[in-house]
């Protein structure tokens, strides 16, 4: 997948981690770390300049990925990062910006921001790690969560349907939408780095087990049948846009119990702030012509 | 590219160096003047005007506007902003200013500093968006949950809206701490002459970037080259030092200590300490016809210029009545009102509120001067004849 050497983890872990901070908060099982590493291996294979990348994260879990990498961070407020980042990005456009987020920080209190930053096609890569489930506060349900999910605040079964992020990106046009169970290891490194190269706003989507709060009292606790639950409910996007056009009325219906996994939308499209940069220097040309030079 | 000040660039965009414009504009040439560098702002009444002009200007002088998509998202965008090097600033009216309350605490917690301008209108909820008022003086001291302090400053003329604005980026340069203008729906729409301060008719600070060695910096504690300043060094963003913000309890190295008593307490007691160690200093009244005053109103903003004018009309039937206007309302002046109280009769604080400054008066006067309210609501000033009452009552 990779011209470059990948070097062993021990070297990756000196380089990246912020070593203060551990050991992490996550629980055995648990995703999360799973999402650094790619994202380490995606950092390494591209040869970024870990003094301008800013981690921005709100609140949650995986809101606290950033603490554990040595580099910038700003660990904001629930639901906001996506906001705290469109201002680290406007005030300086140079640093790369990475958010790290939940399914709840980013579509429950926070669905607003991501909506208008993936409009606005702001330049910033987010990284959504989607448990479908309030894991940090105990297991409540989640606006991701399954239909029938238990959870703390839905005991009797959720009878909400979920919310497909990736495809409300997607439909908002934004540059780069991608979606993995972490369980897949080299897809999630590819995913980020293309996210991070794509100028304009970037989703990649981790599907990321949480046995703690949301396996534990839907029969999947065991790290093991998370991961076989997931292979056995997620279809790669060919296949399953193939089914949902020529497929037999009984394939079709099979889909609703899978999640279309894969990479959903790469476009070429001009990033906010490049735009903003365009037009500022338009402006300060027209002052310069009109005043004969400032 | 961050952004860089280019004074002459900004003078040529505002223009002339007298115009005629109204409170809410002023406030953009304020910002403009200080170096503003990106501007986020949702629209509001009776607030929009600040973002409208920004909108207009920021880009000409090389700053970024965005309009985003709630107060929620301004300040937090203004938050980000100011950790990429820029000083940053918001505009927005009470309901705005609610919405923007937890992560104006985030903002203290993390020693971020930014500017937010408060046109204050009348309340609760939706009130009367045309009508100004000054009900938000509390929610700026007490408004976001936990221990805090506020830095706010009270403009009563629209010159005041340009110069407290700059002053508003000095202190929070200098405190790293959101700091607030508190105008209000009356001096926001109301149109004076403004003078433009020159680059030699002003100062302007700068936030104290951190230099020292990258494996020696402690990023939130003491600074580490101001001798005696509580206030850390400030390690922008993509300058290599890595600092972990978080508006959890941190120790000072910024990493979360949770369940740590003596480091919630220490940092919460050096976040209030910086500014209050230097209640004093920041200090700034405005004393009329003081010196043998026996009768006063202590106020601010739109409602001194009544209250001013009803001076004047008692005085001349013979009142000795008098008038501290209150330029910086927080870190409330503490020792200048207990002095006062010792030197006259009765305090009256004209408000446009049910009364909240008031509290804090009463608060620190001495136990035998009388303190009452003079209260106006409904998005009408108080007009000079019935602050007059008011006087001659006191000496009845």
């Amino acid at each position: 997948m990779s011209e470059k050497e990948m070097p062993d983890m021990g070297v990756l872990r000196e380089k990246y981690l912020r070593k203060g901070m551990l050991p992490t908060i996550f629980c055995n099982g648990c995703g999360h770390g799973s999402s650094l590493d790619y994202t380490f291996r995606a950092i390494e294979e591209l040869e970024l300049d870990m003094d301008k990348i800013v981690f921005a994260s709100g609140i949650g879990c995986s809101s606290r990925i950033p603490g554990y990498i040595n580099a910038d961070g700003l660990h904001t407020t629930h639901g906001r990062s996506i906001a705290f980042a469109t201002g680290v990005k406007a005030a300086n456009p140079e640093l790369d910006v990475i958010v790290f987020t939940g399914d709840g920080d980013a579509t429950g209190i926070g669905g607003n921001h991501f909506i208008h930053a993936a409009r606005r096609n702001i330049d910033i890569t987010v990284i959504l790690l989607n448990n479908f489930i309030y894991g940090m506060t105990g297991g409540q349900v989640a606006p991701t969560s399954p239909k029938g999910t238990i959870a703390t605040t839905s005991p009797h079964g959720n009878l909400e349907g979920a919310f497909d992020i990736s495809n409300l990106a997607q439909a908002l046009g934004a540059a780069y939408v991608a979606r993995w169970p972490v369980s897949y290891p080299y897809q999630p490194i590819k995913s980020i780095k293309e996210g991070i190269e794509t100028k304009g706003f970037s989703l990649i989507e981790l599907m990321s087990p949480c046995p703690t709060a949301y396996g534990r009292r839907n029969k999947l606790g065991n790290i093991q049948k998370l991961w076989e639950w997931y292979d056995d409910h997620t279809m790669l996007a060919e296949e399953y846009d193939k089914i949902n056009d020529y497929g037999t009325e009984a394939e079709k219906a099979a889909l609703e119990d899978k999640i279309k996994i894969g990479v959903f939308q790469h476009i070429k499209k001009v990033g906010f702030f490049e735009a903003y940069e365009e037009q500022i220097k338009n402006l300060m040309a027209n002052d310069d012509k009109k005043w004969g030079g400032v | 590219m961050t952004y860089v000040r280019d004074p002459v660039r900004i003078r040529k965009i505002l223009g002339s160096k007298k115009q005629f414009i109204m409170g809410d504009m002023a406030a953009a040439y304020g910002g403009l003047v200080a170096g503003v560098g990106f501007f986020g702002g949702y629209p509001i009444t009776p607030a929009s005007e600040v973002a409208e002009g920004m909108a207009r200007m920021l880009p000409r002088a090389g700053g970024s506007f965005i309009q985003m998509e709630d107060e929620i998202a301004s300040m937090a965008a203004i938050i980000g902003g100011a950790w990429s090097g820029a000083k940053t600033m918001t505009a927005t009216s009470g309901p705005g200013f609610s919405l923007m309350m937890e992560n104006y605490g985030y903002a203290i917690m993390t020693e971020t500093p930014c500017v937010i301008v408060n046109v204050q209108r009348t309340g609760p909820s939706t009130g009367q968006p045309t009508q100004g008022a000054q009900g938000d003086m509390m929610q700026t001291r007490w408004g976001s949950h936990g221990d805090m302090m506020a830095i706010a400053l009270c403009p009563s003329t629209v010159q005041e809206c340009l110069d407290m604005t700059i002053e508003c980026f000095n202190l929070s340069e200098k405190y790293r701490h959101p700091v607030v203008l508190l105008m209000d729906g009356e001096v926001g729409h109301l149109r004076e002459k403004v003078i433009i301060p020159d680059e030699d008719e002003m100062e302007l600070i700068e936030r104290v970037e951190a230099t020292i060695d990258k494996d020696k910096f402690i990023p939130f504690s003491e600074s580490q080259t101001q001798p005696g300043s509580k206030v850390p060094d400030f390690p922008t963003f993509g300058s290599g030092y890595h600092p972990y913000v978080t508006g959890l309890t941190h120790n000072d190295m910024g990493f979360p200590a949770t369940d740590k008593q003596p480091d919630h307490e220490r940092l919460i007691n050096r976040l209030i300490t910086k500014i209050t160690d230097d209640r004093e200093a920041l200090t700034d009244v405005e004393e009329i016809m003081m010196d043998d005053a026996e009768v006063v109103f202590v106020t601010y903003g739109a409602s001194a210029r009544p209250a001013e004018s009803a001076v004047r009309m008692a005085r001349a039937k013979g009142i000795k009545a008098g008038m501290l206007r209150l330029k910086l309302v927080w870190p409330f002046p503490e020792k200048v009102i207990y002095e006062l109280s010792k030197k006259v009769n009765k305090i009256i604080v004209p408000e446009m509120s049910l009364g909240q400054m008031v509290h804090p008066i009463r608060e620190f006067a001495a136990k035998d001067c009388e303190v009452t309210m003079a209260p106006k609501v409904g998005g009408v000033m108080h007009l000079p004849i019935e602050l007059l009452k008011y006087l001659e009552e006191a000496v009845e």
